[in-house]
């Protein structure tokens, strides 16, 4: 089929041909897949890694790794603004963080880990338990806090009115002085248009108050490729503003990450490592795509 | 952009009808479709391989028959392979000869298992059973809570003789004896003539050595009769890591995939089903006690590669 290509064309496909063979592209786009990268965006890197690699005419797989590096760490964007907004954002007011996310990613220990760090920063701090549907959500939100001596609002009963909730936790820091209120919210699947719903209440309600400052969304690293749909649908109910990933203690990447920075420019800003209180910590854009390369 | 892979396919061989035989440049951009739509659907990468060169072999020997365009005729074949793995061992849960029947239930953090515990409680119950629920996490802060407020809700008792982490000490440091309250529950259910114990155990990932020898020894303590691995539908590629580490550590019996209200594809089914060869034996689908299913690997398969319509077309033909 190449006999038909004009002749500059197929000499210059030659004399730039890079030296590494299938196996070695097929490793690194393996790579990235196994990292959860997704098969779209990681083809695509992969392109772009091959015409780059052509023009320079690197030959060792060693120093093609090393650019591929390069070419991650560049679209995560180390230059990314990534401070938590916790000051309040009018005279009078409180910084108010909302979490958010999908069941069981580890929204409630991360309010119950930043509550420990603004502590530490000498931070007032209030916690909103505004998930009032899940068995003794707001007893274990209630825990975190007063590990850090940090008050707690909540319902007296199940079932009540999140946003209800959160409303009260941002007016009783409001009235008492509060640097931050943190709120939490139950667990909900993005493809549940009523919670959803709920979830925009929140913020619609909570915003009467207050500003939001700050609305994180919490994704777990083992997520695969339904992260991304999470973050655009978390994204347009809720504005999300920044992105926790959890558990990357354990052999997951979170790749994920990168498409979803990439698409909704949302930076990931904090980092879950761990169940202990401690084991929170500033995103760091090297040490993430060293995770991903292994 | 098409939407799915039956979309893809079908534009892939919209040339094609009346054809005798697919050549096999056919079949390999078949094949790279097939492939792409599994990793889009979260299938771990060496299940994809695997899988990807068994359909291109079948699809090699296929007439094309009359009833059939070729694209419907590789969905079948892909289908036919998917339903294979996933519901290889499809089986219900096993009783005890001589009650009770001792339920233990493992899994990453936050996958789905004392959830699920209320949900195996109550579905028991509403057969005619007795089961009666261990908390023996005892390290995330209030699992005892939560699983009690869940028992209740269940209308089943509940074995919780330590309250677990109530937040005075330090979680990084293993809190009271799980292992004991995993021995004692089941010596307490038969005592009181529970004819099912439900174990409930701490979420930990696979890398803990520690938390994973924990788990071990509560098995050994406890000799269940089912180990239900719980997974998240959501998970990706690590699903095969984790599944492995807890198919060493604890050697579970059966399957639960949590979360399948959820709009993720849900590969993390073929890739555990394939990678670990036990069945995957429930869904759980909701937060609410009555969503949690049997499961069918059917309209699994369907649902990895979102093809429920080409087989309906299949079937029709
Ligand atoms: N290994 C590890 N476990 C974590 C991390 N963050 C949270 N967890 C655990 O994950 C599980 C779920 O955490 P939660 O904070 O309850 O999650 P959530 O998002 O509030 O859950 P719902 O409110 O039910 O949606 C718990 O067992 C936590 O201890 C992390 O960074 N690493
Ligand atoms: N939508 C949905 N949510 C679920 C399902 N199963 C569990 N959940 C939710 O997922 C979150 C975590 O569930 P848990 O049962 O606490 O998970 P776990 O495995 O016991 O968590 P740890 O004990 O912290 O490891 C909660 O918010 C549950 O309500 C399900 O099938 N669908
Ligand atoms: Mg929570
Ligand atoms: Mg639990």
């Amino acid at each position: 089929a190449r006999s038909g290509s004009p002749l500059g064309a197929r000499l210059l496909a030659v004399l730039s041909r890079d030296h590494l063979t299938e196996d070695d592209w097929d490793e690194l786009e393996e790579t990235l897949l196994l990292a959860d990268v997704g098969a779209g965006p990681a083809g695509e890197l992969i392109d772009a890694l091959r015409t780059r690699v052509r023009v320079q005419g690197v030959s060792d797989p060693a120093a093609v790794r090393a650019l591929l590096r390069e070419e991650l760490i560049a679209l995560v964007d180390p230059t990314m603004d990534r401070e938590v907004r916790t000051d309040g954002a009018e005279p009078g007011t409180p910084g108010v963080v909302l979490v958010v996310g999908v069941n069981g990613t580890g929204k409630t220990t991360t309010v119950g880990k930043l509550a420990r760090v603004l502590v530490a920063e000498d931070k007032s701090v209030v916690l909103g338990a505004a998930d009032t549907f899940r068995a003794a959500a707001a007893d274990q939100l209630q825990t975190w806090g007063s590990r850090v001596g940090v008050h707690t609002v909540r319902a007296d009963r199940d079932g009540a009115d999140p946003a209800a909730v959160a409303f009260d936790a941002v007016k009783h820091g409001k009235a008492t002085g509060a640097d931050v209120v943190l709120v939490d919210t139950a667990g909900r699947l993005q493809n549940k248009a009523g919670l959803m719903d709920e979830l925009g209440k929140i913020t619609r309600v909570v915003t009467r108050e207050a500003p939001l400052t700050e609305v994180l969304l919490v994704l777990d690293a083992t997520t695969g490729q339904n992260g991304m749909q999470q973050a655009r649908v978390f994204g347009e109910v809720a504005g999300v503003t920044g992105i926790v990933l959890t558990k990357l203690d354990g052999t997951a990447k979170g790749g994920i990450v990168v498409a979803v920075q990439r698409a909704l420019g949302v930076p990931v800003k904090l980092v879950g490592l761990g169940e202990g209180p401690d084991d929170l910590a500033p995103f760091d854009a090297e040490q993430f795509v060293d995770g991903i390369l292994g | 952009m098409f939407n799915s892979l039956s979309d893809r396919l079908t534009a892939t061989f919209k040339n094609l009808r009346g054809r005798g035989r697919l050549s096999e440049a056919d079949i390999d951009a078949t094949v790279r479709e097939i492939r792409r739509a599994l990793l889009d659907a979260d299938v771990a990468v060496p299940v994809v391989r695997e899988f990807a060169a068994a359909v291109r072999e079948r699809a090699l020997g296929v007439e094309v028959s009359g009833a059939l365009n070729p694209a419907q005729q590789v969905v079948k074949i892909v289908n036919e392979e998917l339903v294979e793995i996933l519901g290889g061992a499809t089986r219900t849960l096993r009783l005890a000869k001589v009650p009770p029947t001792v339920i233990m239930l493992a899994g990453l953090q936050g996958a789905g298992k004392t959830t699920l515990a209320g949900k195996l409680a109550h579905a028991l119950k509403g057969q005619g059973h007795t089961p009666l629920l261990v908390a023996a996490d005892l390290q995330r802060p209030n699992a005892v809570t939560q699983l009690s407020v869940v028992a209740e809700r269940a209308g089943v008792p509940v074995f919780a003789p330590h309250p677990g982490n109530q937040g005075a000490v330090d979680v990084d440091i293993v809190i009271g004896d799980p292992v004991g309250v995993a021995r004692d529950g089941v010596a307490y259910a038969r005592d009181k003539q529970h004819d099912v114990v439900i174990v409930d155990t701490a979420g930990r990932l696979g890398v803990d050595e520690a938390l994973m020898r924990q788990a071990a020894d509560i098995r050994a303590a406890i000799s269940p009769d089912e180990v239900l691995f719980v997974i998240d539908a959501m998970i990706g590629q690590d699903a095969v890591n984790t599944a492995t580490a807890f198919l060493e550590g604890v050697d579970f019996t059966g399957v639960v995939l949590s979360k399948l209200d959820g709009d993720a594809r849900g590969g993390a089914a073929l890739s555990v089903a394939k990678v670990t060869g036990r069945p995957i034996m429930f869904a759980s689908t909701g937060e609410k006690l009555t969503d949690f299913e049997v499961f069918h690997p059917d309209r699994m398969a369907g649902r990895i590669l979102d093809m429920g319509d080409v087989l309906t077309l299949i079937e029709q033909a």
